[in-house]
Formats: C-alpha cells, structure tokens, sequence
C-alpha cells in the first residue's frame, strides 16, 4: 500500500506558554476527506497552519507523501507548492481581478506561462461558476463569489491535498450552501482534503474521518457515523450538545 | 381607505421636501453672509492700512512683475529640476530602506542598524542646516576634485533629508497590509521575495499614496532652502533682483510660480484621500 498523503506524528505547537497543539497524530490516505471538528480555540486552524509550515512546529513531524516535511533543511516553499490551502476569511488579493487571483501562484511559484496560466485560470472559475466573474474585483464579489475564488486559487496549483480551515464561517447562511458545493465537487474528483469545520451536517456528508479535536489532542476519531452518532467521550457529547442546541446540526 | 393613507404619506413627503429645500436654502445664505463679511472685512483691513499704498508699490508692482518674471521663471526651471531628479531619487532610497527595516534576515542586521540610525539623524536635523553641512562640508573634504557643484550638493542634502521621512511612510504602509495577504501569498507558493513584491507592496503603497503625495508637496517648497548655498533658483533669483531695485514683487512672481505647481498637487491628494480612496 502507497504512503498516506498526509501524516502527523506527535505535532506539537505552543505560541508562548499556550499549547495549542499537544501531540497530533493523524493519517490522511490518498482521495481521503478529514474533517476536523471541535470549538473554538481547540486547535483546528493551527493544526492546518502548521501542515502548511505558516507556523513552525515545536515537536512531532509532518509526512507529505512520505517526506517528512517539518525537518528545518526543507524548503518551506516548495512544500507549500504541493499543498492548497482557503482560509476562513478568503484572504483574497484584493489589488487583482478573480482571474489574476487564481493565476498568480501559476505564473509565479510553479512557473507557467501567462498564456497557459490564464487558460487554465478561466477553466478553473468557469468550474466553480464564475465565469463572466474574471475581472470582479474581490470587493465586488459576494462573500460566497470570494470563498469560491479562493478555492479555485488553493486548486490552481494542482495540490497533493487541500487544507479548508472553516471556510464558510465568514459567509452569510444563504451563501453557505454554494462554497459547500464547491467543495462536495472537489471530494467527488477525489481530492485529498483535511476540513477545518462547524458545519456537523457537511462533515457528516462528504468526510471519511471526523477528528475530534479539544485542548490540542484528537480525543476522537472515526467515521462520521460513529463519532457524530455515538461519540464515546463525555468532551464529545458535550461539543455536540453545545451544537445542538444552537440549531448547527 | 389605502388610497388616502397613500395620500397622507404624500403630504408628508411634500412636507418633508420642502422643509430640507428650506433648510437647504438657509445654509447657502449663510455661507454667501459669512464669506462676503470674513473676506470683505480682511481686505478692507488690508487696504485700509495706513501702510497699504507703499506695500502696494514696493510687493504688487506690475510693472516690475512683468520685467522679473523670465529671469524669476528661469530660476524655477532649475527648482522643477532638483525636484524631478530628488523625488526619483527619494522614491527609491526611501523604499530601499523601508525593505531594510522591515527585514528580518539576519545577515542584514548591521544594514538594519545603519538605516535606523539613517533615519533617524536624517530625520531630526532641520533641512536647512543638512543643506548648509553638505554644501560646504563635502568640498572642504576635497575628496572628489574638482568639488560637485552646489546643485548637486543640495540635491543630495535633500534627498537624505526627504528618504528618512518617505521610508518611513512606506513602513507604515507596508505593516498595515493584513498578516493574512501575507500568508495567502505564502499558501499559493510564492517566496517571501515574492510575497512582498505581487501581494504586500502593491497595496502597501497605494494605501500610503496621499501621505507621500503630501510629502512631495513639501519638498518642492524646501527646494527653494538649495539657495543659501548658492544655486540661483526661483527664490534666489528674485532675492537678488530685490536687492538691485528695493522691489519685492519678484518674490511675489516667485512665491506664484511655487503655488502654481504644488496645488495641483495639493488637490490630487485630496481626491486620493476622498471617501472612494479611503474605502480600501
């Protein structure tokens, strides 16, 4: 059997005397959803960031593709060409057109030419349905317009995996639903995926593996079946609880 | 019973128009009043001054306007000039240090020291006194023969001057651009040389165009400070032609040429720094 795509063994990560991460291990095999769940604040994004190297771990390492990833003498860069990462609040790059947005890692970090970068680039937004959508500024954009650009932009560079860290937390509810599709598209293509979310009923759907994460440790982690429908930890039917009763689920 | 409710609500509108053409009214009317009693009462102050007639004479005099005005406009050539060449210069130096500053390689840690210190001192000795220590400090120092001409001595005093306080508006610019833009550059799988070339400086800048703008505006007036070493820009020119004929009206021609290129400036500032500028 192939190597997972992604592997965390031990990962932990303080910023100060905050430990936000203590001793991660989680596997994440080819074509492979993983949805990460848990409150605010119990370490999700730092996690993502961490496998993205945006962060520096303190302990443990990170696999990619077998690699170990986090060893000081590797190039940072080119290990984030491999991956795609959204991020909660788009970030977008608010001085480019959509277009632009999707093309830049193309043109830049692996090399394209522009033809080709804007070819693909165009395919790319007409995919998530953005075509006509080209020159919008981000600040023309609605908010689910934006999180599906930047989701054509974490995918523009043909990524071993992609890292959503809550990426629909920002939007509006009436907008969820589209990025969602968005990324249920990119599930049923096979791509490899760690999901950064709240929404219990998308992790439900379209994850393999639904983590559990409180106080930096994964107390839980199964299919969503069991994990969602039977949690076998107290902190677990407490967070669902929680959810619950804010009508989330 | 719709109908005149939709009636009713019409008044209401009526009213409501009306009262704001009223109000609307009023306030030209006063302004109209308090611009005519403001500006009416200071020039009847000015030429009612038992001093008006020989200021009149001495500062507006056309006659000696029209034969200073070529040689005052020559000498403003060469301030257009120093300016062009100093703002080129300060743009880059300013954003070369900028980078320096906000790097944090730790091989260039001397240069980051050098350039703190740069500003610093650049900064905080008057322009007029960087302008005297350079123009007669370098060529004392006989390193170059024969000694740069005092133009290019002033222009480099200015240029030290001006780039401590233009890198400085270019760091603020540069640190108020979101940590995310950085990361977002940085996720796509740009280098961090990248990164701030495409993503960071790009908005950086053009968040910080009406300071800098406002900063040009500045040094095309110190430009005229160049004189006190020599150079015969537009100042100079009309100060010698003062002390040839007692008439102060080719500072006036002078001080007209400076107001004719820096407010424009001054309102393309403006305009940047209006409500769709400010959005961003």
């Amino acid at each position: 059997m192939s190597a997972p795509v992604l592997e965390l063994r031990g990962v932990t990560k303080a910023f100060g005397e905050r430990e936000v991460l203590r001793g991660i291990d989680l596997t994440v095999a080819e074509h492979e959803a993983v949805a990460l769940i848990g409150a605010s604040g119990s370490g999700k994004s730092t996690l993502l960031r961490c496998v993205d190297l945006l962060e520096e771990i303190d302990d443990g390492d990170v696999l990619l593709d077998g690699e170990v990833i986090t060893d000081p003498a590797v190039e940072a860069v080119a290990v984030r060409r491999r991956l795609g990462y959204v991020f909660q609040a788009y970030n977008l790059f608010p001085h480019m057109g959509a277009l632009q947005n999707v093309m830049i890692g193309e043109r830049y970090a692996h090399g394209a030419k522009k033809a080709d970068a804007e070819e693909r680039g165009r395919a790319l937004l007409a995919r998530f349905g953005l075509a006509g959508r080209e020159d919008g500024r981000p600040d023309n954009l609605s908010g689910g317009e934006q999180q599906r650009v930047a989701i054509a932009r974490a995918f523009a560079g043909a990524p071993r995996a992609l890292l959503l860290d809550e990426v629909t937390s920002a939007l509006d509810p009436e907008l969820v639903g589209e990025v969602l599709a968005a990324v249920r598209d990119l599930k049923a293509e096979g791509m490899t995926m760690v999901i950064a979310t709240h929404e219990m009923g998308f992790a439900r759907e379209v994850a393999d593996q639904v983590a559990f994460l409180h106080a930096g440790r994964i107390l839980e982690l199964g299919p969503p079946a069991q994990v969602l429908e039977h949690p076998q930890r107290d902190e677990t039917r407490r967070f669902l609880g929680r959810l619950l009763e804010a009508g989330r689920i | 019973m719709t109908e005149t409710a939709a009636i009713a609500a019409s008044e209401r509108r009526l009213e409501r128009e009306a009262a704001k053409r009223r109000r609307a009214r009023r306030g030209a009317a006063i302004a109209a009043l308090s611009s005519v009693i403001v500006i009416g009462g200071l020039a009847a102050l000015v030429l009612t001054s038992p001093g008006w007639p020989e200021v009149r004479e001495t500062f507006f005099n056309w006659g000696e306007f029209t034969n200073a005005f070529p040689e005052v406009l020559d000498g403003f050539w060469l301030d257009v000039k120093v300016f062009l060449g100093v703002e080129a210069a300060v743009l880059v130096i300013a954003l070369v240090l900028a980078l320096v500053r906000i790097s944090n390689t730790p091989g260039l840690f001397p240069l980051r020291l050098l350039t703190t210190v740069f500003v610093d001192v650049s900064r905080g000795i008057p322009t007029v006194l960087l302008v005297y220590l350079i123009g007669f400090g370098v060529p004392a120092l006989q390193i170059v023969q024969p000694a740069p001409s005092p133009v290019l001595l002033g222009a480099i005093a200015l240029t030290i001057s001006y780039s401590g306080y233009v890198s400085e508006v270019y760091r603020a610019g540069i640190r108020s651009v979101h940590r995310g833009q950085h990361d977002a550059a940085l996720a796509v799988g740009l280098t961090h040389a990248q990164a701030m070339r495409l993503v960071v400086l790009p908005q950086g800048i053009r968040r910080v165009a009406p300071p800098l703008l406002n900063d040009f505006v500045a040094l095309q007036k110190d430009v005229a400070l160049i004189s006190i070493i020599g150079p015969q820009e537009a100042f100079r020119v009309a100060q010698i032609y003062q002390g040839e004929n007692f008439n102060f009206t080719p500072l006036i021609a002078a001080a007209l040429l400076y107001l004719a290129v820096t407010v424009p400036m001054a309102r393309i500032v403006d305009r940047m720094g209006g409500p769709e500028g400010a959005v961003r």
